[in-house]
Parts: C-alpha cells; sequence; structure tokens
C-alpha cells in the first residue's frame, strides 16, 4: 500500500467523530490511486480505516460511483434519465455507442473509454448532460461526440481528481 | 465545445439569488450584506433563533415541506448535536441546490453556521451528491474562506462557540437523499434506510441527535433572520411562505432554475418564466415536483406553486422540479423511464419496493413493446397499490404515485399499444433511441 494513500485516508478519518465516516472518502482515495477497486486497493481502504475489506466491498458494491471492474482511461457517463432523454440524450448515447463500437455499459476495444448511461445528473435545465471523467458537459450536441473522443483518446487519465 | 450552464434571470421577488451571476467570493458576497445575519443571531439566544424560524412559517425546501422551525425544535439536548446539510440532490428533474451552491454557495455556509450556533452543534456535514465534484469544490473554497474570514474554526465574535464545517461527498445513491439513507451512509454503512424511531433528531449522524435540512432550507436561513421571520411569512401564502426555487425542464423553452414567490402558479412558471412550449408543440401533461409526484393535466396549470395548492390538485410539490411534457411524448415509455429509475435506485433492504419496482418496469417494458394486454394494465395498478404505504421509506411509493398516474391519465395510450402490438409513436419522437420497437431489437426482459 502506498503511504500517499494512507496518509489521504488517515486526514480524511480526522474529519469525522468515527473513523468509519471516512469510507466513502477512502475508497474515493483508493479508486484514484488504482483506477478501481481491486481487491488490492480494497484491502489498502481497509488497513487505512481498520475494517475488514469485505465491509469496504459492501459499503462500494453500494453506490454507483465506485468500479469493481477496471474501466477504460477516461469514463463517459450518459444521463439518460427523462428531462435529458426527452430532449436528445437517448440519440446521443446511440452516437456514443457507434462512434465507439461499443453498447453501454462498456468499454472501447482499445480500452481508452468506457461508456455508460447514469441516472439523473442535476443537470435538467442545461442538458443533455454528459459526465466526462467526473466533470459536467451540458447543452451536449450531436456534433460534439466526435471531438470529445477524439480529445480523450489524445489524453491519458489524470491521475488525481477533479475535486 | 458544449456551453456552460447558462443562469436565469432574478425575479424581482426573489431573496435568495436576487442578482444576475454568481458570487462566489465572501468579498462580494459581505459587500452584498451577506453574513450580516450571522452577527445579528449571535445576539440572539437559540431559543429566539427557533421562534424565528418558527414565525417564518418557512417549510423544508428538499422534498417533503416539513416546517423547518418544528424540525429544529424537535432537536434532543445532549453534548454532541449535529447539523446535517441534505444536498444529494437527485431527484429526476431537480438542480436547484446546484444552483444555489454555484451561485451563492456563502448563503448556504452562512445558514449553516446560524443553524449551528442555534443548537450550538459539535460540527456540521454538508452531504453532497458525489457527481457534484466542482460544487464540493466550491463549497471547500467558500468554507476556507469562511475559515480565514474568523467565522469557521475560531470562537465567533463575542462568544466561546467554534463552527466546524465539513464536506462529505456521497458517491452515486439516489436514496441517499432520503434522511435515514443519507445518515447510514455518513456513518459509513451501505445508504439504506432505517426504521422510525429513532429518529434523527434524537439519533443521527454518529448516532447522535441530528438536525437535518436541505440545501434550499439553510440558505434561506439568514433571509428569515435578516429579514425577520414574520416578514418573511408576508411573502407566498399563508401556508407556504417565502420564495422557492423551481428547476424547470423538458420540452419548455428557456428551461432554468427559477426563484419564484409561492403564491405564483404553474402557468406563470411554464409559459412566463418558461417562455411555454417550443413552436408548433402543445402542452400534453407535466411533473409539479420531481419525477415521483403523479402528473398534472394542461387544464391544471393555473394550479399554485404552493405545498397545499399542488395538494389540493392530487399531486405534490416535492423538491420543486417541474418537466414539461409535450404532444409527441410517448406516455408509455415516459412511464417506463420513470420506473426504470426507480428500480435501479431501490436499496432492496424492503420486499415491497425491490419486488414492486422491479414487476412494475418488467409490465411497463411490455406495454412498450407492444407485447403487454389489456389485464396487464390493471395488474400494474394492483401493483402500484400493494407497494405504496408499504415500505421502510417512500421510494415504492415515488415509483407506484406517477405510474398511477401515468396510467389513470393516459390508460388509453396503454390500450392502444396492446391492441397494436407496438409502440404507435415515430421514430423520431422523444426517448425512441431508448426503446426500439420490438421488431428492431430483443426484448429486454429481465429475470436476474
Amino acid at each position: 500500500m502506498s503511504d500517499t494513500l494512507y496518509d489521504e485516508i488517515q486526514r480524511e478519518i480526522a474529519k469525522y467523530p468515527d473513523r468509519r465516516s471516512a469510507i466513502l472518502p477512502a475508497l474515493r482515495h483508493a479508486q484514484e490511486h488504482y483506477g478501481w477497486l481491486s481487491p488490492e486497493a480494497l484491502e489498502a481502504v481497509a488497513d487505512g480505516l481498520d475494517l475488514s475489506p469485505a465491509r469496504c466491498l459492501s459499503v462500494a458494491s453500494f453506490y454507483d460511483m465506485f468500479f469493481l471492474q477496471p474501466v477504460g482511461d477516461h469514463v463517459v457517463e450518459v444521463c439518460t434519465n427523462l428531462s435529458c432523454a426527452m430532449i436528445g440524450a437517448d440519440k446521443l448515447l446511440k452516437e456514443f455507442e457507434r462512434e465507439l463500437d461499443v453498447k453501454a455499459p462498456g468499454t472501447s476495444a482499445d480500452g481508452t473509454i468506457t461508456l455508460r448511461c447514469v441516472e439523473c445528473l442535476g443537470g435538467c435545465g442545461w442538458g443533455p448532460v454528459v459526465s466526462v471523467d467526473e466533470e459536467y458537459e451540458e447543452h451536449f450536441k450531436i456534433e460534439d461526440v466526435a471531438p470529445l473522443l477524439e480529445r480523450l483518446r489524445s489524453t491519458s487519465r489524470p491521475s488525481e481528481s477533479h475535486a | 465545445m458544449p456551453e456552460s450552464p447558462t443562469f436565469a434571470q432574478p425575479d424581482a421577488n426573489a431573496l435568495l439569488l436576487p442578482f444576475a451571476g454568481s458570487r462566489r467570493e465572501i468579498v462580494e458576497y459581505e459587500a452584498n450584506g451577506g453574513y450580516d445575519s450571522l452577527r445579528k443571531s449571535l445576539g440572539m439566544t437559540s431559543e429566539q433563533l427557533v421562534d424565528e424560524m418558527i414565525a417564518s412559517n418557512l417549510r423544508g425546501r428538499g422534498g417533503a415541506g416539513f416546517p423547518a422551525g418544528k424540525k429544529a425544535s424537535f432537536l434532543a439536548q445532549g453534548l454532541d448535536r449535529y447539523l446535517v446539510i441534505n444536498g444529494d440532490e437527485s431527484e429526476p428533474g431537480t438542480f436547484k441546490d446546484r444552483e444555489i451552491i454555484l451561485r451563492n454557495p456563502h448563503m448556504l455556509i452562512e445558514g449553516i453556521i446560524i443553524y449551528l450556533w442555534m443548537i450550538r452543534g459539535a460540527g456540521a456535514y454538508i452531504y453532497i451528491r458525489g457527481e457534484y465534484a466542482k460544487e464540493a469544490a466550491i463549497l471547500e473554497g467558500a468554507i476556507a474562506q469562511a475559515r480565514e474570514k474568523g467565522y469557521i474554526g475560531s470562537p465567533l465574535p463575542g462568544t466561546d462557540y467554534v463552527a466546524n464545517v465539513y464536506v462529505h461527498r456521497g458517491a452515486g445513491a439516489y436514496i441517499c437523499g432520503e434522511e435515514t439513507a443519507l445518515l447510514s451512509s455518513l456513518n459509513g454503512e451501505r445508504g439504506q434506510p432505517t426504521a422510525k424511531p429513532p429518529f434523527p433528531a434524537v439519533s443521527g449522524a454518529f448516532k447522535k441527535p441530528t438536525l437535518l435540512n436541505n440545501v434550499e432550507t439553510v440558505a434561506t436561513v439568514p433571509v428569515i433572520i435578516g429579514m425577520g421571520g414574520a416578514a418573511y411569512a408576508g411573502v407566498g401564502t399563508e401556508q407556504s411562505t417565502g420564495t422557492k426555487m423551481f428547476s424547470l425542464s423538458g420540452h419548455v423553452n428557456n428551461p432554468g432554475n427559477y426563484e419564484m414567490p409561492l403564491s405564483a402558479t404553474y402557468r406563470d412558471l411554464i409559459e412566463g418564466k418558461g417562455g411555454g412550449l417550443p413552436a408548433g408543440r402543445t402542452l400534453k401533461a407535466f411533473v409539479p415536483g420531481g419525477s415521483s409526484m403523479p402528473i398534472l393535466m394542461p387544464n391544471q396549470l393555473d394550479t399554485g406553486l404552493a405545498f397545499e395548492a399542488v395538494v389540493a390538485a392530487g399531486s405534490m410539490a416535492g423538491s420543486g422540479a417541474v418537466i414539461v411534457v409535450d404532444d409527441r411524448t410517448c406516455m408509455v415509455r415516459f412511464a417506463l423511464r420513470t420506473a426504470e429509475f426507480y428500480m435501479h435506485e431501490s436499496c432492496g433492504k424492503c420486499t415491497p419496493c425491490r419486488e414492486g419496482t422491479r414487476w412494475i418496469t418488467e409490465l411497463l417494458r411490455k406495454q412498450e413493446a407492444g407485447l403487454g394486454t389489456l389485464e396487464e394494465i390493471d395488474l400494474l395498478l394492483e401493483i402500484c397499490n400493494r407497494v405504496e404505504g408499504n415500505c421502510l421509506c417512500v421510494l415504492g411509493d415515488a415509483c407506484a404515485m406517477p405510474v398511477r398516474s401515468h396510467i389513470n391519465n393516459f390508460r388509453h395510450e396503454f390500450e392502444e399499444h396492446c391492441r397494436l402490438g407496438r409502440c404507435p409513436c415515430p421514430d423520431d419522437a422523444p426517448m425512441s433511441e431508448l426503446y426500439p420497437p420490438l421488431l428492431k431489437a430483443p426484448l429486454p426482459m429481465v429475470h436476474a
């Protein structure tokens, strides 16, 4: 386990009267370090929080933002809930699937981009909303798909979160 | 590249966001009277502050509309009491708390500090949905600025009380907007609701007495303390005081968030602020308060935005998310997309919700594909009845209530699907690519 991740987890624990409350931030840091919550990543979280890996997996599996399988260098999420779907997110999704030659949820054959549908992202009046590596792109149009994918293919995933 | 969000111009009656653009910097906020309400509240006792909230008659802005002052008065005594802010905004159609954070984060922070002072809280945690990464960073920045100014982390002027405020990010789970699920999540558990009692006011964050309020509710606190509870109660209607944020989306010319006095109507919002529907389209229905609420019909446009007015119309004001549905939209598809969401977000803890949301979704999939039967339309209604009111929390109801309203108001569309054996809508109708007709793709039945 890297010292940095362990230290990050300890800093999160300090914000709460009970270390167990730090599990979501700890899992997030681990996912940033390992790319996904591999058994090794969950061990690291368990170690940092002094909890069992099984408990960490139990909690992680409840939340949509934690990846329990490897993902591409970039994650593209298309909101397909009502407000976005009603104004064209369904067609946007089809265009992403066509350009990437993958059915959502799935990762492009070259392993660079994971595509999935997500539920309401909270950008309903500024839709359709696409979340790219946890950054919102709003008023997204079909013609924005190809340039976005080109940009993503040419860059590797940043090692730290955008937060 | 895609544009960034555009914020609506402020309403003349706006109290929360009475300016264009944003005021993220503390100097801007203070130059416009920011943190004056905090200074005023430091000269008031806890009882006086609670009384001011009760006098304002502010009803919670998260969805249930429970009186905020009364809620504050319920908080159990104890050494360690916590304040938790519900920023898990996830009800489909809702994006108002996000705009408050993006444009006026210090108003929320000031409200938090006033509330903390009121309860002499051991700390405040802002539970913000995980997807709001940018908004969480903005809040961290606002907290850091407030800390530099001495509002956080050091004794408040003339007192020995120190306010501590933390941002806690969720990780993608709609159910964590439900108060007991949110607290389970904050306490490091899976985000599942728990039975009440114990109520959060007795055992919440870290098993301590906890006051839990929505972002918009707490952001309204400085307004109320500033102008006085009685003056605030003069805005809106008698039972629904003040202004409220409404999130307008769907088939409308000017979607966005609009802060309006609660004495206004849905027509004022949809036709006035929203500029009505795109040319050539007519209104088929509208969601009055987030996708979990029964839909209302065009002849109900003059319904007031006030909590009691929406109830009288047969629905609920919920989170204030208004989704406009035009005449091209297939209501079977609309019902299906609604139900799928709640099926996906059911935490699986109690049977009526876990099984009910799945069966409602499966039957709606059959209906949408034209494989359903007329009997199954009644079966759908029966399942809705069996789910509603029989679950630990309201997520099951949130699926059953709207679907029942879709069937009751548009039964002819369901029957037409059964009769034709397919969806009668044209290929370019809204959401058509999500639900290709059966001939184009196999029916995605789920028997997991």
